[in-house]
């Protein structure tokens, strides 16, 4: 998985509103699809380079990383493109797809999740008539991204655990062997990241307007 | 009061009036501790008695009950439910409705005092095993519940960590209760109950239910 998750450096980028960065995103998508020029586009790509790298001080590695996630990507779109539409189309469609997932990648490296969060439950709050809980996608979103590293790691520490008792580490049999462990853990998981989620008071519709009082057990 | 978790009775014949501040549960694994750490916040009712806290009864006022006992987990990666560690803390407060400036100044004070001042922003699958214990620990006490059952607070931590955690417990103002096998942390308890097998066999002060336990398992081949 490669998500760019925070990278705190108290820029100015960092404590711009979460909405006007998500603008930005869209704008940036419009921009290089609806002019799709070289020198447009190029100079789309360079200027995001330059607030991430610059403005965000953003460490390059990062951005480096979200290029290398989607290099496989870039050399098959750049082979099409450029047979049938040369060498200027190519490079168009690898210098625009750049942009869009190094800017997709500043913006989530300089936004905390409960800010893109607080942004798609307001984006969702028309969904109220149809009796759908914003706070409730909101949630969904925060665990998913909580969850994903948490599921990848613990299927590499059940390979793990199984190459150290001479196990098989690749292939389809290795696959198998984890899938069943994997998935009895993430199940006892969840039935506790239920309680959990119900201890810490989730699902409460109105907040208790008084503190606890305290009194005998 | 009485469990089973279908055929399988669990805790039987139980009968305890906790009033002590700090109370300690030891027994050895399976023996019902975390059911009955469960119980006594309303995760789990009982299916035979009662289980009352505050006058309030768990299988009714299972709502009220949870808002004022805080519990926190054995597997911390469990009840860790967003990407980093003070969104993490924040989230009982929001569910509260702690409005955000109190939100972030609570978050604040409880992370410096849980030595995790400097990881506010890091990604929470990024901490070793014992910080999360302490993130888990951190997300529940930053509620301020009147009342706080911990099941085996300690398991994952160091030396040093472990006897943080020790020292935090004797600090907290609220009444606890502490499942664990950790029986140093047990010092200074007020009452100790041993179970074994889902029964209450010793309830006592920590030193003569600690010996108690002992001998006990001394006596298994
Ligand atoms: N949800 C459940 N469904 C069925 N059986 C359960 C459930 N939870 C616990 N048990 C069983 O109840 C018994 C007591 O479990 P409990 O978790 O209370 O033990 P424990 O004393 O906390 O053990 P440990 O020291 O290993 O944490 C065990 O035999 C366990 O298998
Ligand atoms: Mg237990």
């Amino acid at each position: 998985m490669t998500l760019a998750l925070y990278v705190p450096t108290g820029s100015p980028v960092h404590r711009a509103p979460a909405g006007a960065k998500l603008l930005t995103l869209v704008a940036v998508s419009v921009v290089v699809f609806a002019v799709p020029t070289l020198p447009v586009v190029g100079g789309v790509l360079a200027a995001v380079v330059l607030v991430g790298l610059g403005v965000a001080r953003l460490p390059p590695a990062l951005l480096g990383r979200q290029v290398r996630a989607v290099l496989w990507w870039l050399v098959a779109l750049a082979i099409v493109t450029g047979v049938v539409g040369g060498v200027a189309g190519a490079a168009l469609v690898v210098l625009r797809l750049l942009a869009l997932v190094l800017a997709a990648a500043v913006v989530t490296a300089t936004t905390r999740v409960t800010e893109l969060v607080a942004v798609v439950e307001w984006l969702c709050s028309p969904l109220r008539v149809f009796g759908v809980r914003p706070a409730r996608i909101g949630l969904l979103i925060a665990m998913t991204l909580r969850f994903i590293p948490l599921v990848a790691e613990r299927a590499e520490r059940i390979r793990e655990a199984q190459a150290a008792r001479g196990g098989t580490v690749r292939g389809i049999r290795a696959w198998t062997t984890t899938a069943v462990p994997l998935l009895v853990q993430v199940l006892q998981m969840a039935h506790t990241t239920a309680e959990a989620l119900d201890a810490r008071g989730a699902d409460d519709d109105a907040p208790p307007a008084r503190p606890p009082s305290r009194g005998r057990r | 009061m009485g469990h089973s978790y279908g055929a399988r009775t669990v805790l039987a014949d139980l009968t305890v009036r906790l009033t002590e501040r700090r109370v300690g549960v030891v027994g050895a694994n399976g023996s019902g501790k975390s059911t009955f750490a469960r119980l006594l916040n309303g995760l789990v009712v009982p299916t035979e008695g009662t289980v009352t806290v505050d006058s309030l009864d768990t299988r009714t006022a299972t709502r009220a009950v949870r808002r004022r006992v805080g519990f926190v987990f054995q597997d911390p990666d469990a009840q860790i439910v967003h990407p980093t560690v003070a969104e993490d803390v924040a989230f009982g407060l929001e569910n509260m409705g702690v409005a955000p400036a109190e939100r972030a100044e609570r978050v604040a004070e409880v992370l410096t005092r849980y030595g995790l001042a400097g990881h506010a922003d890091h990604p929470a699958h990024l901490l070793s095993g014992g910080q999360k214990q302490l993130l888990a620990l951190a997300g529940v006490l930053v509620m301020r519940p009147a009342r706080i059952v911990l099941d085996e607070p300690t398991t994952l931590l160091d030396l040093l960590n472990a006897r943080r955690v020790a020292l935090l417990v004797a600090e907290l103002e609220q009444s606890v209760v502490v499942v664990t096998h950790d029986l140093p942390l047990l010092e200074g308890f007020d009452r100790v109950l041993v179970f074994d097998t889902g029964r209450l066999v010793a309830d006592d002060s920590p030193a003569a239910a600690i010996a108690a336990y002992r001998s006990l398992m001394a006596g298994r081949p």
